[in-house]
Parts: structure tokens; sequence; C-alpha cells
């Protein structure tokens, strides 16, 4: 069981991650990692709808049929975000006013609706929760980097504004990188975002094939070592 | 019949599509019920908060409850009057500018001499690092109206220093600060033809 929840952790957080793998949910990844406080907003409030939306489909995957289960799919991911719109711009008003614009685009990421259709819809309850949290994860990390790549190069900032988001207990995260820097408007500006995506898809595929190139070196490696 | 039976079944592929949309709006239902208290307390205090911003200062009255509706360089117009003991001290009203990249929201404060109290942007989409120096965090532009009013700087020179008036403009952006300063111009226009309905101190109700 536990070898199942590895295999989770590894395929989402690094070989099935959803930005520099799948290279789903490049809409709100574009729109909001100009910085990096805001990628990370982002990423934690896609994992809250990531991990409700496939548990709930993952309950409700022997009722469903194949017919309609896009929509019911579409009305229930639809339903989570504007939840959690709502009660955040209720309870949490201040991180609202910073990712307000955001959280309506959580709809837009198809990876939402990838898990479901590829994941939650085939597996228990528990095992769904856990992709939905792993996905979450790796898609919070990847708007985390992406956002520190473009805020670095193109602010000299890092976490600027993290005091909004995670509270004021946050603000040692602020850091000014570079300091009297003029900024580099390009990077802050749409381009700058599938510049940084791109770089980044590319290096992590280096890493990949060097990877591979060692295992297929060492085959028994492995087993020399176990 | 079980449920590997049913799922085939048109009836049943409907009803269940039906079921998920009933208990999904119902569950929507609920959460506006239970959040639209907190969210309408949390926007007032937003509105409070930049009420303050524009019009420093310690007045008596309730200024989000004292408002008119006048028909305002922009529309239809909310206007926030600020008293003491009864008499209207000052007003605060939103006006909105053609920024580059669509319109640039402003509140602005003007007491009942026709000075400029305070301008702040509340919303634009303007390029960042070039036309947001009209945001206070990113500079001290949008404080050069404050004690401004239309016979100082005389109306030609209620401008952007391009046009021959007397605001600064920014480098690489021009339209931006010609929109606000445009939208301030037509805010202190539209105070000065309604004065008189504006500083009315007969008591105004929502």
């Amino acid at each position: 069981m536990s070898n199942l929840y590895a295999r989770i952790t590894r395929d989402s957080l690094w070989n099935n991650n959803i930005v520099f793998s799948q290279t789903l949910g490049l809409c709100p990844t574009m729109a909001v990692t100009s910085t990096a406080t805001n990628g990370l907003g982002m990423g934690l409030a896609t994992t809250a709808v990531l991990i409700a939306s496939n548990m709930l489909i993952s309950s409700m995957r022997h009722a469903v049929s194949e017919e309609v289960r896009i929509p019911v799919y579409i009305v229930i991911i639809a339903t989570l975000v504007t939840l959690v719109d709502v009660s955040i711009n209720a309870w949490a008003h201040d991180l609202y006013k910073v990712l307000g614009l955001y959280i309506a685009l959580i709809v837009a990421n198809c990876a939402v609706l990838g898990r479901a259709e590829a994941y939650a819809a085939k597996n228990p309850i528990l095992p769904s929760g856990m992709d939905g949290l792993m996905m979450g994860l790796g898609f919070t990390i990847a708007l985390t980097i992406i956002g520190a790549v473009r805020e670095i190069l193109g602010a000299g900032t890092l976490f600027a504004d993290a005091h909004l988001l995670l509270g004021s207990a946050f603000s040692f995260m602020e850091m000014q990188i570079i300091p009297d820097y003029k900024g580099f408007l390009l990077m802050i500006l749409p381009p700058g975002g599938f510049l940084a995506v791109g770089f980044l898809i590319a290096g992590k595929r280096i890493i990949d094939r060097r990877r591979q190139a060692v295992s297929a070196r060492m085959p028994d490696a492995a087993s020399v070592i176990s | 019949m079980n449920l590997e039976a049913l799922r085939g079944k048109l009836f049943y592929q409907a009803a269940s599509l039906g079921g998920v949309a009933l208990i999904t709006t119902a569950a929507l239902a609920l959460a506006d019920r239970a959040t639209s208290a907190d969210i309408a307390a949390a926007q007032a205090r937003d509105m409070q908060q930049s009420l303050t911003q524009v019009l420093p200062g310690e007045f008596d009255n309730d200024m989000l409850k004292d408002t008119l509706l006048l028909n305002g360089p922009n529309g239809e117009v909310t206007v926030y009057r600020a008293r003491r003991a009864g008499q209207v001290e000052a007003v605060v009203f939103k006006v909105t500018g053609n920024g580059y990249a669509g319109p640039i929201d402003c509140m602005m404060g003007v007491d009942r001499t026709g000075q400029i109290t305070g301008v702040r942007v509340i919303k634009h989409k303007e390029t960042p690092g070039l036309g947001d120096k009209i945001e206070p965090a990113k500079g001290r532009w949008i404080f050069d109206f404050e004690g401004k009013s239309l016979g100082d700087p005389p109306a030609e020179k209620w401008a952007v220093k391009k046009d021959g008036g007397v605001f600064d403009q920014f480098a690489g952006a021009t339209i931006t600060p010609r929109g606000v300063v445009k939208a301030v111009k037509g805010g202190m226009e539209f105070f000065d033809k309604q004065r008189d309905r504006l500083l009315d101190d007969s008591p105004g109700g929502k």
C-alpha cells in the first residue's frame, strides 16, 4: 500500500508533473506567476480544489455513467471552485484581494478535470485524495519556481508581499535578491512566462535524460547496492 | 435492477445529471447565504479604508450610509458625504479615466472649499513597471493632486506636462497619467457644477 503512495508522490512531483511534464494548466500558470508569492497562492488554492474534486468524483465513480461523466465532473469542479472563492472572500478577505482574480481561473485549469478523468474516476477514494494532494503540490512547486525565476529576473525580489498571503509572520520570506535593480519588464509580462516555462521544461528534460543515461550504463547498479 | 444495468439507461443518465446539478446548486445557495453578510462587511471595510485614505481627518457621521446618487462624469455616481455637526465638510466619489489598458477607477475627496483632499487609484490594468506608478505603493505621483483645485492650477493647466499642464508624466507612459488627470479634472468640474446639491446640509438617507 505504501508502495502505491510512494509511486503517486514520485509521479506527481516529478515524472508526471502537471506543468513540467503534462504541460497542462498553462492558462493559470502564465497568468499568475509574475511573482513567487502569487504562484504559491494559486498553487495552494488549486491543491485544495484538486483534493476535494478527486475524492468526491472517486466516491461517486460507480454511480456516474460513462455518457454523462464529463458534465457531471465539470459541474462538481465549478461548484467547488465557487465554494473556495466565496469562502476566501468572506473569511480571508485580505488574501482574496491578492488572489481573487485568479481563483475563478482554477475552473479553466484542465489539469483538475484531467485528474478526475485519468485517476479519480478509476481509483478508490484515499489514493484519489493522495493523487489530488500530490498533483496539487507538484503544481504548487512548479508555479512557485516559475514565479521565483520571473520575479528575480524581472524585479530583483523574491516572495514580495508574502505577508499578504501567509500573514505577517512570513514577512521574513520577502527578499531583495538584486539590490538597486532597475527591473527587466519582459520577464514580468506574459512573454516572460513562456520563456521561463520553456527553459524550465528544457532543464527538466536534460536532467531526465542524464538519469536515463546513467541507469542504462549501469543496469545492475541498483541490484549491487541492494 | 442493479447499478450496472441502470447506468446504461437514458432516464438514469438524465436523472443523475439533474440530481448532481440540483445538489450543487443547493450547496451554492447555502454557501451564498452563509457568506454574503461577511462578504458585504468586508467590502464595506474596504470602502471605509479607501474613504479614509482620500479624506483624512475625523468626521462624526457614517459616510457609508450618508450618500447621494447623482449624474456624474461617468454616469451615475455615489457620493459619500463627511459631516461635522451636521455640516457637509467634504465629499468623496469615484471617477473613471481611460488608461493604456482599460479603465482606471479612482476615488477622490474634495472639501467644501473645492480643494482636493486626496486621490487614490482603486483599480487599473496598466503595465507593471511603467504605468503602475499611479499606485501609492509604487510612486508619489498620485499625491500631487492634494491641495489642488479648479482655479489652482487654472483649467488649461490641468494636464500632464507634455500637454502643457502641471502634472508629471512617467518615462515611457504618458497615456496612464493623462487618463488619471483627465478623470480627476472631470471630477472637479462635476463638483463645481453640483456644488449646491453636494454641500446641501439637509440630512441624507441611503
